[in-house]
C-alpha cells in the first residue's frame, strides 16, 4: 500500500492564514450550535425541569449507552427560516448506540414551541426516518409534542412528505423488520397519538405522558364532557384499558431504561460482509486540514492533502493516477472500514468522468462503500468538449453514481456547483449521509459566474437594442446576484433547509465519516444493476 | 513436645497457633462450624472436625463436641486461642477428665481470676495495688466522708447496686461531699431500691497498661514487658503497643513484679495478662486475663520470642525457655485491629463477602495475622475481625509510621472496615505526642469520626470515571464478538457533533443519597463533576490491573477500584469509599413494589414474632422484634394489610436487607 506524503509546511504564512480563516468559521459554527443546543429559552427550560422532566439532550444521554457517541443530524434545521426562533426545528434527531445497537433517535423538544411540528420539523423527522430505512436502523421516538403547528398547517399536513408520512414510514419500516419504539414523555396529541399507536412497542411515563386524539379542550367543545388530561389519556388509561402503551414508567429515566431493555431484546445482529481491520490514526493531524483549505476559495489545492488526514495510516492506493488527473480515485480505510474515495482536484473533463464511472463500478462490484469529497466548480465547457461528448461522459458518471448500491457518503469540502454536484453524489442522488464543511458553498453555479452569465445575457439584449451599459451600472446589477448566491450557497442556509445532514468541523470529519459508515453497514450491501451507459 | 494438638478456635488466632505448631512439627486439628467449612483455618490444618451449626453455642462453645473431636483425632492437647472456651474453667476440667492437656492455666486459676470480687481480695492479699476505695457496709455520712478523705480526691461516689452512670458523682473537694452523697443516695434508691454507696479514687485520663506474664509448672514466673492498650472504643481495644510508652524503668519493674505476684497468688501456669489502670505514675489492678491476648504479637515483636511456642513448651511440661534476667527488649511494636465495621455508623459491625483483599508486600518489620482471604464471608455469627496488622520500628514514631503506611497499602472491598479510622488515629498529632488514655477516641471524635460520614466527592468522581472505562471495555468486548469488532460506536468518549463530548452516571453515595456524576471529555482530558461541584480533572484515564490510572493535577494518580455487582469501592491510600451505581430499572421496580415490604434493618436475631401467617394487621402494628447490636428493633406494618408469610421464627439469625415478613398492603 502506498502512503501519502504531505507537502504541507505547517509553519508557512499561507498555512497560518488558512488555518486562522477556518478556525474562525469553525468557532462561529460551534457558537451557533451551542446556542441551538439550549433549545427553547431559559424560562421554557426551567418550566420543563420543574415538571420533573429531563431536557431532551439529557434524555438522549440516558437512552444511549453510557459515554457512547451521538451523531446528531440536521442541527441547523430551521435556523433563520421562520419569523419565530425554532432551534433545531424543535426536534433532535440522530444516531446513537442503545444496548449495543445503533438506532435512529427522534426526540421532540417541548421547550421549543411546545414541540410542535413546523414544516422543517416534519422534514427533519422524515429525513431521520429515511436514514433509518436506508441503513436498517431501529427507530426510537421520544415523544413530547403538541402535534402539528397549526398556523403552518398548509405546509405541514396535506402533501406527501408531510405529517402523515411519519406514520406511513412507521408502518412500512415495521413491515421491513425495522423496529419502531415510542416513549411517551409528554403530550402526544391528535396525529401525534399515532406515533405510539403505530409503534411495535411503547412506553409511557406516569403522570406525565398523555395520548389522545382530542385533548380536554376539544372534548369539552365537542361533547361538553369535562375530563383531565391524565384521565383522558394518561399512563393508567393506556396501559390498563386501551392498550395503546405496553409499559408504564415511574419517570423519564425509568422510561428510557425500559426503552433500552426493549432494544436489548430486539434480537438483531449487525453482520457485515466487509473486510475490516483495526483502525489506525492518520499519520497527519486532521486539524491540519484547517491550514490546507485555502482561505480564498478560488485557489486550488491537492485533495490528497485532505485524504491524508482522513484515512487510516494516511494510506491511499490510487486508481488510474495518470488518467483524468482532475478526479482523484483510490482505495483506503476509514476506521478500519474499506472505502473507495472520489475527490475533486479541479474541473471535470471527459477522462475524469470516465475514470470516475469506472471506479464507481469497481466499488459497486466489490461491495466497497464510496466516499465523495466534493470540491467542484463543474464540467468543462466549450466547443471542443461538447463535441468530445462531455455530456455523455458526465452522464456515465452520474449513471454509475446513481445506480451503485454500496453505501455512499458525501462530504462537501469546498464548492458544489452545477452538474459537478450530480456526478459527485449530491443530495438528489440519495447518499446515505451528506455533510458540509463550514467553508463549503452550494449553488447551481458560483455567484460570480452567475452574475457574469446574467450580465452577459442582459448586455447581449441591450447590444441588440443598440443600448450602452455603463460599467458602474453593470456592477450594481451584479452585486445583488453575487450577494444572493453567497447567502443561499452558505452552509447555514443549506443546513437550515436540510439540503445536508449537518455541518462538520473538518477536524471531526474522520470521526463523523467513521460513525456514518459504521451505521450504514447495518443494512446489507445489495448487488448493483447499472442502467444504460451511453457509449 | 506434643505430637498433635487441637485448636478450639477459628479465624486469625487458629491460623496463628497452627503456624507455630507446624514450625515445631506438631500436627494440627481444626474444628469448625458449618459456616466455616471453607475457612482458612480449616484449610491450614492437617485434620479438621466439624462441630455443628453456625451459632457458637452449638459449635465453638460446645464443650462436649470439642472434647469428642480431640478424643476422636487423638489430639494430646487443646489450644483454646482467645474468646470462646479460653477462659472457661469447666472446659479446662473437662479436658483434664479425658486426659487431654488444656493449653492454659489450671482451672482453679481461671476460676479465681474469673470472679471480680474474689480476684480483688486475692490481689489485696498479694499486695497488688487496687484502685483505692471503700466498699463497706457502714453508710453513715460521717463515715463516708471519712473514707473519702482517706482515699484522696478526686473521688467517685456511686451506687453499690448499680451499673451505668446512675447516681454517679465525681467529687473534687471536701466541701462538695455532703451534697454529692445525698444526691447519689437518692438516685441509687430510686434506680435500684438500694441506697448503699461505694467510693473509689477517680482516675483522670487513665491509661490501660497491661503486663504479659508467663509461668511454668516448675515454679518459675516472669513478666515479659508491658503493653499499652489505651486506644479503645466502647471498652474494646483498637490499637495496642509495646512497650507502654513513657513509663520509667522503675515503674515497669514495679508493675511487672506486681503482675508476677498476681499470677503466683493464683498458682498460675502458662501465658496470662495482668491489666492495670495507669494514671500519674501510679497503677491499679483491674483484672487478669488467663489466656493469650489478641494483642500478644506486639510483645513477641519487641521480645523476639514466640509466645505460642512457649505455651506449647510449658503445657508439655518444659521449663520456661528464658528467665527474667535473660529477656531482651528491642524497639517498639504497634498493632491495629482491622475490623469489618462502620465507624461512621457507631462502629456497627459489617457483614458480607470480602470482594477484594490485598495486603501490603511482606516486610521484616510487618506482620499480618489474618484468618480470612478474598471471597470469604464475614458473618454475624462471630467476631468481625479481618486481621491484626502489626508493625515494628526502632522507636514508637517509626512503628506508627510503618503501621500507617501498611494500612494505606491494604485494600479491602465488599464491606465497611475501620481502616480509614485507624489511619486517622495513627496519624493524629495527639497520638504521636503520646497523649493517650482511654478517653482518646471520644475526645478526638471530631477529627476521627467526621459528622455524617459524607462520601468524598473525589471518590464519587473516580468511581464514575472508572465505570465509564469499564463500560467502554464491555462495549469493546461485545464488539469483538460481533461482526463489527472495531466499531466507532463502541467508543465511550461521549463524542458529539460540534460540541464537547460527555457522559453521565448516577451513583448512590454511602449515605444513600443519589449523586449525579457528569463527565465531559475533550481529547484525553476528562472533567468529572459531582452534581454541581467543581470538576476533578483527569488526563488519559485508563484501567491497569484493576486500578484507575490517570494524569492528575499533581502528577500520576493510581487508585484501586473494585466493582462487585452494583457496588463500587474506591480505595485510595487505604481509605475505601463505597458507592453504588444506580440501576434505574431495578430501583423503579423496587419502589413500585416496596410499599409495605418488611426487611431486616441490619444483621441480627429475631427475638419475638407477634403475628401469624394470614393475620390482618393495621398500619403501625408491631409484627416482629429483631435484636441487633444489643438493641431491639421493632418491625411494624407500614400499611394496613395481610401477613402472607412470616419468614423467620424467634431465635433465627437474619442478614441485613432480607425480607422478614411477606406482606401484602391493601390498596
Amino acid at each position: 500500500m502506498s502512503t501519502l506524503k504531505s507537502a504541507i509546511d505547517t509553519r508557512s504564512e499561507d498555512f497560518q492564514r488558512n488555518h486562522a480563516a477556518m478556525q474562525a468559521q469553525v468557532d462561529d459554527l460551534k457558537r451557533l450550535v451551542e446556542r441551538i443546543k439550549l433549545g427553547g429559552g431559559e424560562a421554557a427550560r426551567a418550566r420543563h425541569l420543574s415538571r420533573g422532566k429531563l431536557l431532551p439532550r439529557e434524555r438522549i444521554r440516558c437512552l444511549i449507552d453510557a459515554g457512547a457517541p451521538f451523531l446528531e443530524l440536521s442541527q441547523l434545521a430551521a435556523h433563520a427560516v421562520y419569523d419565530d426562533d425554532v432551534p433545531a426545528a424543535g426536534i433532535i434527531t440522530g444516531i446513537g448506540r442503545v444496548s449495543g445497537r445503533e438506532c435512529v433517535i427522534v426526540v421532540n423538544d417541548a421547550t421549543v414551541k411546545g414541540g410542535t411540528y413546523y414544516p422543517i420539523t416534519v422534514k427533519k423527522h422524515l429525513r431521520a426516518q429515511e436514514i433509518a430505512r436506508q441503513n436498517n436502523l431501529p427507530c426510537i421516538y421520544l415523544v413530547d409534542s403538541g402535534g402539528a403547528n397549526l398556523p403552518n398547517q398548509d405546509e405541514v399536513f396535506p402533501d406527501r412528505d408531510h405529517f402523515g408520512r411519519i406514520f406511513y414510514n412507521q408502518a412500512t419500516m415495521s413491515a421491513a423488520g425495522i423496529p419502531q419504539i415510542a416513549v411517551v414523555m409528554g403530550s402526544c396529541t391528535a396525529g401525534g397519538a399515532y406515533v405510539p399507536a403505530m409503534s411495535d412497542e411503547s412506553v409511557i411515563v406516569k403522570n406525565q405522558g398523555t395520548i389522545f386524539l382530542g385533548g380536554p379542550p376539544l372534548v369539552k367543545a365537542a361533547t361538553g364532557e369535562v375530563v383531565s388530561a391524565e384521565e383522558l389519556g394518561g399512563a393508567d388509561v393506556h396501559s390498563r384499558q386501551s392498550g395503546v402503551t405496553d409499559h408504564v414508567a415511574e419517570n423519564d429515566r425509568h422510561a428510557l431504561e425500559i426503552a433500552r431493555s426493549i432494544v436489548a431484546h430486539l434480537n438483531r445482529n449487525k453482520s457485515m460482509s466487509l473486510d475490516v481491520t483495526a483502525p489506525e490514526e492518520p499519520l497527519y493531524d486532521p486539524k491540519e486540514i484547517y491550514g490546507i483549505i485555502p482561505a480564498d476559495p478560488r485557489q486550488p489545492y491537492d485533495v490528497r492533502e485532505v485524504i491524508a488526514r482522513l484515512v487510516d495510516g494516511s494510506r491511499f492506493d490510487e486508481f488510474k493516477k495518470l488518467y483524468g488527473p482532475t478526479l482523484v480515485c483510490g482505495f483506503a480505510r476509514i476506521w478500519g472500514y474499506p472505502v473507495g474515495i472520489v475527490g475533486n482536484n479541479g474541473i471535470l473533463f471527459s477522462e475524469s468522468a470516465l475514470k470516475g464511472a469506472h471506479f464507481v463500478e469497481l466499488c459497486a462490484q466489490r461491495g466497497i462503500p464510496l466516499l465523495f469529497l466534493q470540491n467542484i466548480t463543474g464540467f468543462m465547457v466549450g466547443r471542443k468538449y461538447e463535441a468530445g461528448g462531455i455530456a455523455k461522459d458526465g452522464a456515465k458518471m452520474v449513471t454509475a453514481v446513481s445506480c451503485a448500491q454500496v453505501p455512499k457518503l458525501t462530504m462537501l469540502i469546498g464548492g458544489s456547483f452545477g452538474a459537478g454536484n450530480y456526478g459527485m453524489c449530491g443530495r438528489a442522488f440519495s447518499p446515505r449521509f451528506l455533510w458540509m464543511w463550514p467553508n463549503a458553498r452550494i449553488s447551481v453555479m458560483g455567484g460570480e459566474q452567475a452574475a457574469n452569465v446574467l450580465a452577459q445575457v442582459k448586455r447581449d439584449a441591450m447590444a441588440a437594442r443598440g443600448a450602452e451599459w455603463p460599467a458602474a451600472e453593470e456592477e450594481s446589477f451584479k452585486a445583488p446576484i453575487r450577494a444572493q448566491y453567497e447567502a443561499q450557497g452558505h452552509p447555514y442556509f443549506a443546513g437550515a433547509r436540510l439540503w445536508d445532514d449537518g455541518l462538520v468541523d473538518p477536524a471531526d470529519a474522520r470521526m463523523t465519516l467513521a460513525l456514518g459508515l459504521s451505521a450504514a453497514l447495518n443494512a446489507p450491501v445489495e448487488r448493483t444493476q447499472f442502467g444504460i451507459f451511453r457509449m | 513436645m506434643f505430637r498433635k494438638i487441637l485448636i478450639a478456635n477459628r479465624g486469625e488466632i487458629a491460623c496463628r497457633v497452627m503456624r507455630t505448631a507446624k514450625r515445631l512439627g506438631v500436627s494440627t486439628v481444626a474444628v469448625y462450624s458449618e459456616a466455616d467449612a471453607d475457612a482458612l483455618h480449616v484449610e491450614m490444618a492437617d485434620e479438621a472436625v466439624r462441630l455443628g451449626p453456625a451459632p457458637a453455642a452449638q459449635s465453638y462453645l460446645a464443650i462436649d463436641k470439642v472434647i469428642a473431636a480431640a478424643v476422636a483425632t487423638g489430639a494430646e492437647a487443646i489450644h483454646p486461642g482467645y474468646g470462646f472456651l479460653s477462659e472457661n474453667a469447666r472446659f479446662a476440667e473437662a479436658c483434664a477428665k479425658v486426659g487431654i492437656v488444656f493449653i492454659g492455666p489450671p482451672a482453679a486459676a481461671i476460676q479465681a481470676m474469673g470472679s471480680k470480687s474474689e480476684s480483688k481480695l486475692l490481689m489485696e492479699r498479694a499486695r497488688v495495688p487496687l484502685v483505692p476505695g471503700y466498699h463497706g457496709r457502714e453508710q453513715a455520712d460521717s463515715h463516708l466522708i471519712h473514707e473519702a478523705l482517706r482515699i484522696g480526691f478526686p473521688v467517685l461516689i456511686k451506687a453499690s447496686a448499680g451499673g451505668g452512670g446512675k447516681g454517679m458523682r465525681i467529687v473534687r473537694g471536701e466541701g462538695e461531699l455532703p451534697a454529692a452523697i445525698e444526691g447519689a443516695r437518692r438516685e441509687a434508691k430510686a434506680a435500684f431500691g438500694d441506697d448503699r454507696l461505694l467510693i473509689e479514687r477517680y482516675l483522670e485520663r487513665p491509661r490501660h497498661v497491661e503486663v504479659q506474664v508467663f509461668a511454668d509448672a516448675h515454679g518459675n514466673a516472669i513478666y515479659i514487658h508491658d503493653r499499652d492498650c489505651s486506644i479503645q472504643r466502647r471498652h474494646q481495644k483498637v490499637i495496642e503497643e509495646a512497650p507502654a510508652p513513657g513509663l520509667s524503668d522503675e515503674t515497669r519493674k514495679r508493675m511487672g513484679e506486681a503482675a508476677v505476684a498476681a499470677a503466683k497468688a493464683v498458682g498460675y501456669v502458662g501465658a496470662g495478662t495482668v491489666e492495670f489502670l495507669y494514671a500519674n505514675g501510679a497503677f491499679y489492678f483491674i483484672e487478669m486475663n488467663t489466656r493469650l491476648q489478641v494483642e500478644h504479637p506486639v510483645t513477641e515483636m519487641i521480645a523476639g520470642i514466640d509466645l505460642v511456642e512457649w505455651q506449647l513448651r510449658v503445657a508439655s511440661g518444659e521449663e520456661l525457655p528464658e528467665r527474667q534476667g535473660e529477656l531482651q527488649r528491642y524497639g517498639h511494636a504497634m498493632e491495629v485491629r482491622l475490623y469489618a465495621e462502620d465507624p461512621a455508623r457507631g462502629f456497627l459491625p459489617a457483614t458480607g463477602r470480602i470482594a477484594h483483599l490485598t495486603w501490603p508486600n511482606a516486610a521484616n518489620n510487618l506482620r499480618i495475622d489474618s484468618g480470612v482471604r478474598a471471597d470469604d464471608v464475614i458473618s454475624t455469627h462471630y467476631d468481625p475481625m479481618i486481621a491484626k496488622v502489626i508493625a515494628w520500628g526502632e522507636d514508637r514514631a517509626t512503628a506508627a509510621q510503618r503501621l500507617r503506611r501498611a494500612l494505606m497499602e491494604t485494600e479491602i472491598a465488599g464491606l465497611a472496615t475501620n481502616a480509614a479510622f485507624l489511619i486517622d488515629v495513627l496519624g493524629h498529632q495527639a497520638f504521636l505526642n503520646q497523649e493517650i488514655d482511654t478517653g482518646f477516641i471520644e475526645r478526638h471524635r471530631a477529627d476521627l469520626l467526621p459528622e455524617g460520614g459524607a462520601t468524598p466527592e473525589r471518590a464519587l468522581a473516580l468511581a464514575a470515571a472508572f465505570l465509564v472505562l469499564v463500560d467502554g471495555q464491555r462495549a469493546a468486548e461485545a464488539a469483538r464478538r460481533s461482526g463489527d469488532p472495531h466499531s466507532p460506536w463502541g467508543l465511550t468518549n461521549g463524542w458529539r457533533l460540534n460540541g464537547e463530548g460527555g457522559s453521565s452516571i448516577l451513583l448512590r453515595d454511602s449515605a444513600g443519597r443519589q449523586r449525579h456524576a457528569r463527565l465531559t471529555f475533550s481529547g484525553a482530558r476528562w472533567d468529572v463533576a459531582i452534581d454541581d461541584g467543581p470538576p476533578l480533572r483527569l488526563t488519559a484515564p485508563r484501567i491497569e490491573n484493576g486500578a484507575l490510572v490517570a494524569g492528575a493535577d499533581h502528577g500520576r494518580l493510581k487508585v484501586t477500584i473494585v466493582q462487585d455487582g452494583s457496588q463500587v469501592t474506591v480505595i485510595e491510600r487505604g481509605r475505601a469509599t463505597r458507592v453504588a451505581r444506580i440501576d434505574v430499572l431495578a430501583e423503579a421496580e423496587a419502589a413500585a413494589t416496596s410499599l409495605g415490604q418488611l426487611t431486616s434493618p441490619m444483621p441480627g436475631t429475631v427475638v419475638r414474632v407477634m403475628v401469624e401467617d394470614g393475620a390482618r394487621v393495621t398500619r403501625g402494628q408491631p409484627l416482629m422484634v429483631v435484636e441487633a447490636m444489643k438493641m431491639e428493633h421493632t418491625i411494624a406494618a407500614q400499611a394496613d394489610g395481610i401477613v402472607k408469610q412470616v419468614r423467620f421464627r424467634a431465635g433465627e439469625a437474619v442478614a441485613e436487607g432480607v425480607e422478614l415478613i411477606a406482606f401484602e398492603a391493601e390498596s
